[in-house]
Protein backbone atom coordinates (compact mmCIF):
# COMPACT_ATOMS: atom_id res chain seq x y z
CA UNK A 1 0.00 0.00 0.00
CA UNK A 2 2.84 2.45 1.21
CA UNK A 3 4.21 2.49 -2.60
CA UNK A 4 0.66 3.82 -3.92
CA UNK A 5 0.82 7.20 -3.86
CA UNK A 6 -2.95 7.72 -4.58
CA UNK A 7 -5.03 5.12 -2.80
CA UNK A 8 -7.83 3.97 -4.02
CA UNK A 9 -10.18 5.84 -1.32
CA UNK A 10 -8.45 9.09 -2.36
CA UNK A 11 -8.78 8.63 -5.90
CA UNK A 12 -12.43 7.99 -5.78
CA UNK A 13 -12.73 10.84 -3.81
CA UNK A 14 -10.67 13.00 -5.91
CA UNK A 15 -12.58 12.12 -8.64
CA UNK A 16 -15.99 12.92 -6.58
CA UNK A 17 -14.79 16.15 -5.85
CA UNK A 18 -13.87 16.99 -9.56
CA UNK A 19 -17.06 15.74 -11.29
CA UNK A 20 -19.62 17.38 -8.72
CA UNK A 21 -17.48 20.36 -8.91
CA UNK A 22 -17.98 20.64 -12.33
CA UNK A 23 -21.32 19.56 -12.50
CA UNK A 24 -22.18 22.37 -9.94
CA UNK A 25 -20.09 25.63 -11.46
CA UNK A 26 -21.57 24.49 -14.90
CA UNK A 27 -24.98 24.82 -13.86
CA UNK A 28 -24.43 27.90 -11.57
CA UNK A 29 -22.19 29.69 -13.94
CA UNK A 30 -24.68 30.28 -16.97
CA UNK A 31 -27.31 31.35 -13.96
CA UNK A 32 -24.96 34.14 -12.66
CA UNK A 33 -23.60 35.31 -15.75
CA UNK A 34 -27.76 36.08 -17.13
CA UNK A 35 -27.85 37.36 -13.82
CA UNK A 36 -25.46 40.04 -14.23
CA UNK A 37 -25.69 41.20 -17.92
CA UNK A 38 -26.94 44.68 -17.60
CA UNK A 39 -23.82 44.92 -15.60
CA UNK A 40 -21.31 44.19 -18.44
CA UNK A 41 -23.26 45.45 -21.37
CA UNK A 42 -21.15 48.05 -23.29
CA UNK A 43 -23.24 51.08 -23.47
CA UNK A 44 -24.28 51.90 -26.98
CA UNK A 45 -25.71 54.99 -26.22
CA UNK A 46 -22.93 56.84 -26.61
CA UNK A 47 -23.83 59.12 -29.41
CA UNK A 48 -25.26 62.79 -29.36
CA UNK A 49 -29.11 63.84 -30.51
CA UNK A 50 -29.72 66.92 -32.21
CA UNK A 51 -31.95 69.74 -30.50
CA UNK A 52 -34.02 72.54 -32.21
CA UNK A 53 -31.58 75.14 -30.62
CA UNK A 54 -29.18 77.00 -32.75
CA UNK A 55 -26.15 77.93 -30.80
CA UNK A 56 -26.09 81.24 -31.80
CA UNK A 57 -29.78 81.70 -30.23
CA UNK A 58 -28.43 81.00 -26.79
CA UNK A 59 -27.62 83.43 -24.18
CA UNK A 60 -25.91 84.06 -20.89
CA UNK A 61 -29.79 83.03 -19.59
CA UNK A 62 -30.70 79.45 -18.96
CA UNK A 63 -33.27 78.38 -21.31
CA UNK A 64 -34.70 75.04 -21.56
CA UNK A 65 -34.37 72.62 -24.24
CA UNK A 66 -36.47 69.77 -24.74
CA UNK A 67 -35.11 66.84 -26.80
CA UNK A 68 -35.81 63.22 -28.01
CA UNK A 69 -34.65 59.87 -29.14
CA UNK A 70 -35.90 56.29 -29.10
CA UNK A 71 -34.99 54.68 -26.31
CA UNK A 72 -34.45 50.63 -25.78
CA UNK A 73 -35.68 48.91 -22.80
CA UNK A 74 -35.31 45.36 -23.29
CA UNK A 75 -38.02 44.32 -25.15
CA UNK A 76 -39.48 47.60 -24.87
CA UNK A 77 -39.00 50.64 -27.86
CA UNK A 78 -40.54 54.15 -26.78
CA UNK A 79 -39.96 57.78 -27.30
CA UNK A 80 -38.67 59.54 -24.71
CA UNK A 81 -38.30 63.53 -23.78
CA UNK A 82 -34.75 64.47 -21.90
CA UNK A 83 -34.91 67.96 -20.72
CA UNK A 84 -32.15 70.68 -20.39
CA UNK A 85 -31.48 73.76 -18.83
CA UNK A 86 -28.88 75.48 -21.70
CA UNK A 87 -26.84 78.88 -21.48
CA UNK A 88 -23.34 80.26 -22.51
CA UNK A 89 -21.86 80.90 -19.35
CA UNK A 90 -19.29 84.35 -19.44
CA UNK A 91 -16.34 82.64 -21.20
CA UNK A 92 -19.01 81.72 -23.86
CA UNK A 93 -18.66 78.15 -22.71
CA UNK A 94 -21.98 76.03 -22.94
CA UNK A 95 -23.28 74.39 -19.92
CA UNK A 96 -26.08 72.38 -20.19
CA UNK A 97 -27.86 71.16 -17.03
CA UNK A 98 -30.24 68.32 -16.16
CA UNK A 99 -33.20 69.65 -14.25
CA UNK A 100 -33.20 66.39 -11.91
CA UNK A 101 -32.75 67.44 -8.54
CA UNK A 102 -30.44 65.66 -7.10
CA UNK A 103 -32.27 65.57 -3.49
CA UNK A 104 -34.68 63.16 -4.32
CA UNK A 105 -34.82 63.69 -8.41
CA UNK A 106 -37.79 66.45 -8.61
CA UNK A 107 -37.62 68.73 -11.26
CA UNK A 108 -35.94 72.09 -10.42
CA UNK A 109 -37.04 75.43 -12.44
CA UNK A 110 -35.04 78.29 -13.27
CA UNK A 111 -35.70 81.29 -11.61
CA UNK A 112 -39.56 80.22 -10.23
CA UNK A 113 -39.06 81.19 -7.18
CA UNK A 114 -39.75 85.06 -6.17
CA UNK A 115 -37.46 85.13 -3.31
CA UNK A 116 -34.55 82.99 -5.04
CA UNK A 117 -33.72 85.27 -8.28
CA UNK A 118 -31.62 83.83 -10.69
CA UNK A 119 -31.03 80.27 -9.08
CA UNK A 120 -32.46 76.85 -9.78
CA UNK A 121 -35.13 75.87 -7.23
CA UNK A 122 -37.20 72.61 -6.35
CA UNK A 123 -40.50 72.66 -5.31
CA UNK A 124 -40.00 69.61 -3.36
CA UNK A 125 -37.87 70.58 -0.40
CA UNK A 126 -36.63 74.25 -1.42
CA UNK A 127 -33.43 72.79 -3.18
CA UNK A 128 -31.04 75.65 -4.55
CA UNK A 129 -28.91 75.84 -7.18
CA UNK A 130 -27.09 78.76 -8.37
CA UNK A 131 -26.59 79.12 -12.14
CA UNK A 132 -23.93 76.79 -13.52
CA UNK A 133 -25.54 73.93 -11.03
CA UNK A 134 -23.68 74.26 -7.48
CA UNK A 135 -25.62 73.50 -4.90
CA UNK A 136 -26.53 76.01 -2.41
CA UNK A 137 -25.21 75.00 1.04
CA UNK A 138 -28.26 74.36 3.37
CA UNK A 139 -30.24 73.13 1.07
CA UNK A 140 -31.32 69.35 0.87
CA UNK A 141 -29.23 68.96 -2.57
CA UNK A 142 -26.14 66.79 -1.98
CA UNK A 143 -24.17 67.75 -4.89
CA UNK A 144 -24.51 69.67 -8.11
CA UNK A 145 -26.57 69.38 -10.96
CA UNK A 146 -25.70 66.87 -13.65
CA UNK A 147 -24.56 67.65 -17.07
CA UNK A 148 -25.31 66.79 -20.24
CA UNK A 149 -21.90 66.65 -22.70
CA UNK A 150 -22.27 68.75 -25.96
CA UNK A 151 -21.35 68.83 -29.61
CA UNK A 152 -22.04 71.49 -32.18
CA UNK A 153 -22.54 70.79 -35.60
CA UNK A 154 -23.57 73.38 -38.47
CA UNK A 155 -25.17 75.55 -35.90
CA UNK A 156 -26.97 73.14 -33.90
CA UNK A 157 -26.66 72.06 -30.48
CA UNK A 158 -26.36 68.45 -30.19
CA UNK A 159 -27.12 66.84 -26.28
CA UNK A 160 -25.76 63.52 -25.22
CA UNK A 161 -28.66 61.01 -23.95
CA UNK A 162 -27.52 61.32 -20.59
CA UNK A 163 -26.47 63.84 -17.88
CA UNK A 164 -23.64 62.35 -16.14
CA UNK A 165 -22.23 64.04 -12.45
CA UNK A 166 -20.28 66.45 -12.28
CA UNK A 167 -16.49 64.99 -10.70
CA UNK A 168 -15.05 67.10 -7.91
CA UNK A 169 -17.48 69.96 -7.50
CA UNK B 1 -61.67 7.74 11.46
CA UNK B 2 -58.72 10.13 11.35
CA UNK B 3 -57.40 8.15 14.36
CA UNK B 4 -57.27 5.33 11.91
CA UNK B 5 -55.88 7.00 8.91
CA UNK B 6 -52.86 8.13 11.59
CA UNK B 7 -52.38 4.78 13.08
CA UNK B 8 -52.03 3.07 9.59
CA UNK B 9 -49.28 5.63 7.99
CA UNK B 10 -47.60 5.61 12.08
CA UNK B 11 -47.55 1.97 11.93
CA UNK B 12 -45.61 1.67 8.50
CA UNK B 13 -43.37 4.93 8.94
CA UNK B 14 -42.99 5.67 12.82
CA UNK B 15 -43.89 9.18 12.21
CA UNK B 16 -44.78 9.76 16.34
CA UNK B 17 -41.44 10.40 17.27
CA UNK B 18 -40.76 12.85 14.33
CA UNK B 19 -43.29 15.55 15.47
CA UNK B 20 -42.94 14.15 19.22
CA UNK B 21 -39.71 15.99 18.97
CA UNK B 22 -40.40 19.16 17.25
CA UNK B 23 -43.63 19.47 19.13
CA UNK B 24 -43.84 17.83 22.18
CA UNK B 25 -42.37 20.26 24.96
CA UNK B 26 -43.79 21.51 27.87
CA UNK B 27 -44.08 26.11 27.73
CA UNK B 28 -41.55 27.08 30.81
CA UNK B 29 -43.93 29.26 33.38
CA UNK B 30 -41.77 32.19 32.65
CA UNK B 31 -42.77 32.43 29.38
CA UNK B 32 -46.73 31.52 29.84
CA UNK B 33 -48.80 34.58 29.57
CA UNK B 34 -51.50 32.46 31.84
CA UNK B 35 -48.57 32.47 34.62
CA UNK B 36 -47.65 36.04 34.06
CA UNK B 37 -49.07 38.42 32.24
CA UNK B 38 -46.00 40.34 31.04
CA UNK B 39 -45.15 37.43 29.36
CA UNK B 40 -47.17 38.27 26.22
CA UNK B 41 -43.72 39.86 24.94
CA UNK B 42 -42.36 36.15 24.19
CA UNK B 43 -45.26 35.98 21.86
CA UNK B 44 -44.00 38.38 19.42
CA UNK B 45 -41.66 35.83 17.30
CA UNK B 46 -44.30 33.71 16.77
CA UNK B 47 -46.75 36.62 15.66
CA UNK B 48 -43.80 37.63 13.35
CA UNK B 49 -43.95 33.88 11.55
CA UNK B 50 -47.76 34.09 11.63
CA UNK B 51 -47.85 37.10 9.67
CA UNK B 52 -44.88 35.59 7.74
CA UNK B 53 -46.85 33.33 6.57
CA UNK B 54 -49.82 35.07 5.70
CA UNK B 55 -47.35 36.89 3.32
CA UNK B 56 -46.73 34.01 1.75
CA UNK B 57 -49.85 32.84 1.23
CA UNK B 58 -51.70 35.80 0.38
CA UNK B 59 -48.54 36.23 -1.88
CA UNK B 60 -49.01 33.22 -3.86
CA UNK B 61 -52.24 33.92 -4.53
CA UNK B 62 -51.73 37.50 -6.03
CA UNK B 63 -49.57 36.07 -7.88
CA UNK B 64 -52.15 34.04 -9.92
CA UNK B 65 -53.69 37.84 -11.11
CA UNK B 66 -50.10 39.84 -11.00
CA UNK B 67 -48.17 40.43 -14.28
CA UNK B 68 -44.81 42.20 -13.50
CA UNK B 69 -45.07 43.30 -17.17
CA UNK B 70 -44.70 47.45 -17.42
CA UNK B 71 -47.66 47.54 -19.65
CA UNK B 72 -49.78 45.24 -17.54
CA UNK B 73 -48.62 45.45 -13.79
CA UNK B 74 -50.53 48.79 -12.80
CA UNK B 75 -53.93 46.98 -14.68
CA UNK B 76 -53.52 43.88 -13.04
CA UNK B 77 -53.35 44.85 -10.05
CA UNK B 78 -56.21 47.20 -10.50
CA UNK B 79 -58.25 44.29 -11.79
CA UNK B 80 -57.39 41.86 -8.97
CA UNK B 81 -58.41 44.82 -6.57
CA UNK B 82 -61.41 45.76 -8.26
CA UNK B 83 -63.16 42.76 -10.04
CA UNK B 84 -62.01 39.94 -8.56
CA UNK B 85 -64.40 38.89 -5.96
CA UNK B 86 -61.94 39.01 -2.08
CA UNK B 87 -59.34 40.09 -4.08
CA UNK B 88 -59.60 43.48 -2.25
CA UNK B 89 -59.11 41.19 1.13
CA UNK B 90 -56.28 39.53 0.00
CA UNK B 91 -54.36 42.47 -1.13
CA UNK B 92 -55.07 44.27 1.99
CA UNK B 93 -53.80 41.12 3.89
CA UNK B 94 -50.26 41.53 1.81
CA UNK B 95 -50.09 44.98 2.27
CA UNK B 96 -51.01 45.75 5.85
CA UNK B 97 -49.15 42.43 6.54
CA UNK B 98 -45.95 43.48 4.92
CA UNK B 99 -45.94 46.78 7.96
CA UNK B 100 -47.63 44.67 10.45
CA UNK B 101 -44.28 42.21 10.29
CA UNK B 102 -42.02 44.66 10.56
CA UNK B 103 -43.32 46.04 13.53
CA UNK B 104 -43.64 42.43 15.09
CA UNK B 105 -40.32 41.71 14.29
CA UNK B 106 -39.07 44.66 15.57
CA UNK B 107 -40.82 44.62 18.75
CA UNK B 108 -39.65 40.65 19.12
CA UNK B 109 -36.32 42.33 18.51
CA UNK B 110 -36.79 44.74 21.72
CA UNK B 111 -38.13 41.74 23.47
CA UNK B 112 -34.61 39.81 22.77
CA UNK B 113 -32.23 42.87 23.30
CA UNK B 114 -33.56 43.83 26.18
CA UNK B 115 -33.78 40.30 27.98
CA UNK B 116 -30.39 40.05 26.94
CA UNK B 117 -31.36 37.08 25.30
CA UNK B 118 -28.32 37.30 22.86
CA UNK B 119 -25.59 36.63 25.00
CA UNK B 120 -23.92 32.82 25.23
CA UNK B 121 -24.63 30.61 23.84
CA UNK B 122 -27.22 32.10 21.60
CA UNK B 123 -25.23 34.87 19.80
CA UNK B 124 -25.81 32.64 16.25
CA UNK B 125 -29.09 33.16 16.50
CA UNK B 126 -29.00 36.32 17.10
CA UNK B 127 -26.62 36.74 13.86
CA UNK B 128 -29.67 35.02 11.63
CA UNK B 129 -31.80 36.99 13.17
CA UNK B 130 -30.32 40.16 11.75
CA UNK B 131 -30.13 38.08 8.87
CA UNK B 132 -33.88 38.11 8.42
CA UNK B 133 -34.59 41.60 9.54
CA UNK B 134 -32.09 42.21 6.11
CA UNK B 135 -34.50 39.57 4.18
CA UNK B 136 -37.60 41.09 5.47
CA UNK B 137 -36.61 45.11 4.69
CA UNK B 138 -35.77 43.77 0.85
CA UNK B 139 -39.13 42.14 0.80
CA UNK B 140 -40.94 45.29 2.13
CA UNK B 141 -38.89 47.02 -0.97
CA UNK B 142 -38.75 44.66 -3.52
CA UNK B 143 -42.46 44.11 -3.34
CA UNK B 144 -43.48 47.70 -3.08
CA UNK B 145 -42.47 48.55 -6.49
CA UNK B 146 -44.69 46.23 -7.89
CA UNK B 147 -47.99 48.22 -8.12
CA UNK B 148 -46.21 49.86 -10.69
CA UNK B 149 -47.86 52.90 -9.94
CA UNK B 150 -46.17 56.83 -9.60
CA UNK B 151 -45.35 56.16 -5.71
CA UNK B 152 -43.81 52.93 -6.45
CA UNK B 153 -42.07 53.96 -9.40
CA UNK B 154 -40.18 56.86 -7.18
CA UNK B 155 -39.49 55.17 -4.28
CA UNK B 156 -37.98 52.79 -6.00
CA UNK B 157 -35.80 55.55 -7.90
CA UNK B 158 -34.86 56.72 -4.00
CA UNK B 159 -33.77 53.10 -3.41
CA UNK B 160 -31.88 52.49 -6.65
CA UNK B 161 -29.89 55.75 -5.64
CA UNK B 162 -29.18 54.71 -1.99
CA UNK B 163 -28.02 51.90 -3.52
CA UNK B 164 -25.36 53.81 -6.09
CA UNK B 165 -24.38 55.79 -3.14
CA UNK B 166 -22.66 52.56 -1.79
CA UNK B 167 -18.72 53.18 -2.55
CA UNK B 168 -16.88 51.94 -5.32
CA UNK B 169 -19.43 49.07 -6.11
CA UNK B 170 -22.37 52.04 -5.99
CA UNK B 171 -22.91 52.29 -9.81
CA UNK B 172 -22.67 48.14 -10.82
CA UNK B 173 -24.69 47.49 -7.71
CA UNK B 174 -27.86 49.43 -8.83
CA UNK B 175 -27.51 48.16 -12.72
CA UNK B 176 -27.41 44.97 -11.28
CA UNK B 177 -30.68 45.99 -8.73
CA UNK B 178 -32.53 47.78 -11.72
CA UNK B 179 -31.03 45.88 -15.34
CA UNK B 180 -30.06 49.50 -16.79
CA UNK B 181 -27.89 51.44 -16.17
CA UNK B 182 -30.22 54.57 -16.13
CA UNK B 183 -33.68 52.91 -17.07
CA UNK B 184 -35.88 52.17 -14.18
CA UNK B 185 -38.14 50.13 -16.45
CA UNK B 186 -39.03 46.67 -18.02
CA UNK B 187 -36.02 44.30 -16.91
CA UNK B 188 -36.29 46.42 -12.98
CA UNK B 189 -40.20 45.23 -12.24
CA UNK B 190 -39.19 41.66 -13.77
CA UNK B 191 -36.24 41.44 -11.34
CA UNK B 192 -37.90 43.09 -8.54
CA UNK B 193 -40.50 40.31 -9.22
CA UNK B 194 -38.08 37.42 -9.42
CA UNK B 195 -36.30 39.19 -5.98
CA UNK B 196 -40.09 39.15 -4.32
CA UNK B 197 -41.16 36.38 -4.76
CA UNK B 198 -38.29 33.96 -5.36
CA UNK B 199 -35.44 34.68 -4.68
CA UNK B 200 -36.23 36.22 -1.00
CA UNK B 201 -38.77 34.21 0.61
CA UNK B 202 -36.35 31.09 -0.13
CA UNK B 203 -33.58 33.06 1.52
CA UNK B 204 -36.30 33.75 4.30
CA UNK B 205 -37.92 30.37 5.09
CA UNK B 206 -33.75 29.13 5.02
CA UNK B 207 -32.86 31.53 7.78
CA UNK B 208 -36.26 30.88 10.02
CA UNK B 209 -35.25 27.21 9.57
CA UNK B 210 -32.14 27.80 11.16
CA UNK B 211 -33.84 30.34 13.48
CA UNK B 212 -35.72 27.19 14.99
CA UNK B 213 -33.43 24.85 14.85
CA UNK B 214 -31.39 26.58 17.24
CA UNK B 215 -33.99 27.54 19.45
CA UNK B 216 -35.23 23.73 19.41
CA UNK B 217 -31.36 22.45 20.67
CA UNK B 218 -30.89 26.00 22.73
CA UNK B 219 -34.44 26.12 24.26
CA UNK B 220 -35.65 29.68 25.18
CA UNK B 221 -33.50 31.76 27.71
CA UNK B 222 -34.34 31.54 31.51
CA UNK B 223 -36.18 33.77 33.41
CA UNK B 224 -34.52 37.06 34.47
C1 LIG C 1 -42.48 38.65 4.52
C2 LIG C 1 -42.79 38.54 3.28
C3 LIG C 1 -43.32 39.61 2.32
C4 LIG C 1 -43.40 40.98 2.45
C5 LIG C 1 -42.93 41.84 3.61
C6 LIG C 1 -44.00 41.50 1.23
C7 LIG C 1 -44.25 42.85 0.93
C8 LIG C 1 -44.95 43.31 -0.18
C9 LIG C 1 -45.33 44.68 -0.43
C10 LIG C 1 -45.01 45.88 0.48
C11 LIG C 1 -46.03 44.73 -1.61
C12 LIG C 1 -46.73 45.97 -2.22
C13 LIG C 1 -48.22 45.78 -1.96
C14 LIG C 1 -49.07 46.98 -2.08
O1 LIG C 1 -48.56 48.11 -1.98
O2 LIG C 1 -50.28 46.78 -2.25
C15 LIG C 1 -46.05 43.41 -2.14
C16 LIG C 1 -46.66 43.04 -3.34
C17 LIG C 1 -46.66 41.76 -3.88
N1 LIG C 1 -46.12 40.62 -3.30
FE1 LIG C 1 -45.21 40.53 -1.49
N2 LIG C 1 -44.28 40.42 0.40
C18 LIG C 1 -43.86 39.26 1.02
C19 LIG C 1 -43.95 37.98 0.53
C20 LIG C 1 -44.44 37.62 -0.74
C21 LIG C 1 -44.42 36.29 -1.29
C22 LIG C 1 -43.87 35.05 -0.58
C23 LIG C 1 -45.00 36.36 -2.53
C24 LIG C 1 -45.27 35.28 -3.58
C25 LIG C 1 -44.84 34.08 -3.59
C26 LIG C 1 -45.38 37.75 -2.76
C27 LIG C 1 -46.01 38.23 -3.91
C28 LIG C 1 -46.36 39.56 -4.15
C29 LIG C 1 -47.05 40.02 -5.32
C30 LIG C 1 -47.48 39.17 -6.53
C31 LIG C 1 -47.24 41.42 -5.15
C32 LIG C 1 -47.90 42.41 -6.15
C33 LIG C 1 -49.38 42.58 -5.88
C34 LIG C 1 -49.75 43.86 -5.17
O3 LIG C 1 -49.02 44.84 -5.29
O4 LIG C 1 -50.77 43.88 -4.49
N3 LIG C 1 -45.01 38.49 -1.65
N4 LIG C 1 -45.38 42.55 -1.26
S1 LIG D 1 -36.23 66.66 -4.36
FE1 LIG D 1 -35.45 68.61 -4.79
S2 LIG D 1 -35.21 69.43 -2.80
FE2 LIG D 1 -35.94 67.42 -2.36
Amino acid sequence: MSEQRVTRRQFLSYTIMGVGGFMAVASVMPMLRMAVDPVLQVEAGGDFIATTVKVDELTNEPTRVDFQFEQEDGWYTSNVTQTAWVYKDDKGEIIALSPVCKHLGCTVNWNSNKDHPNQFFCPCHKGLYEKDGTNVPGTPPRGPLDRYKYKVKDGVLYLSRRASAVRGA
Amino acid sequence: MLNKVYDWIDERLDITPLWRDVADHEVPEHVNPAHHFSAFVYCFGGLTFFVVVIQVLSGMFLSMYYVPDIERAWESVYYLQNQVAFGQIVRGMHHWGASIVIVMMFLHTLRVFFQGAYKKPRELNWIVGVLIFFVMLALGLTGYLLPWDMKALNATKVTLDIAQSTPLIGDMLKTLLSGDEHIVGAETLTRFFAIHVFFLPAALLGLIGLHFLMIRKQGISGPL
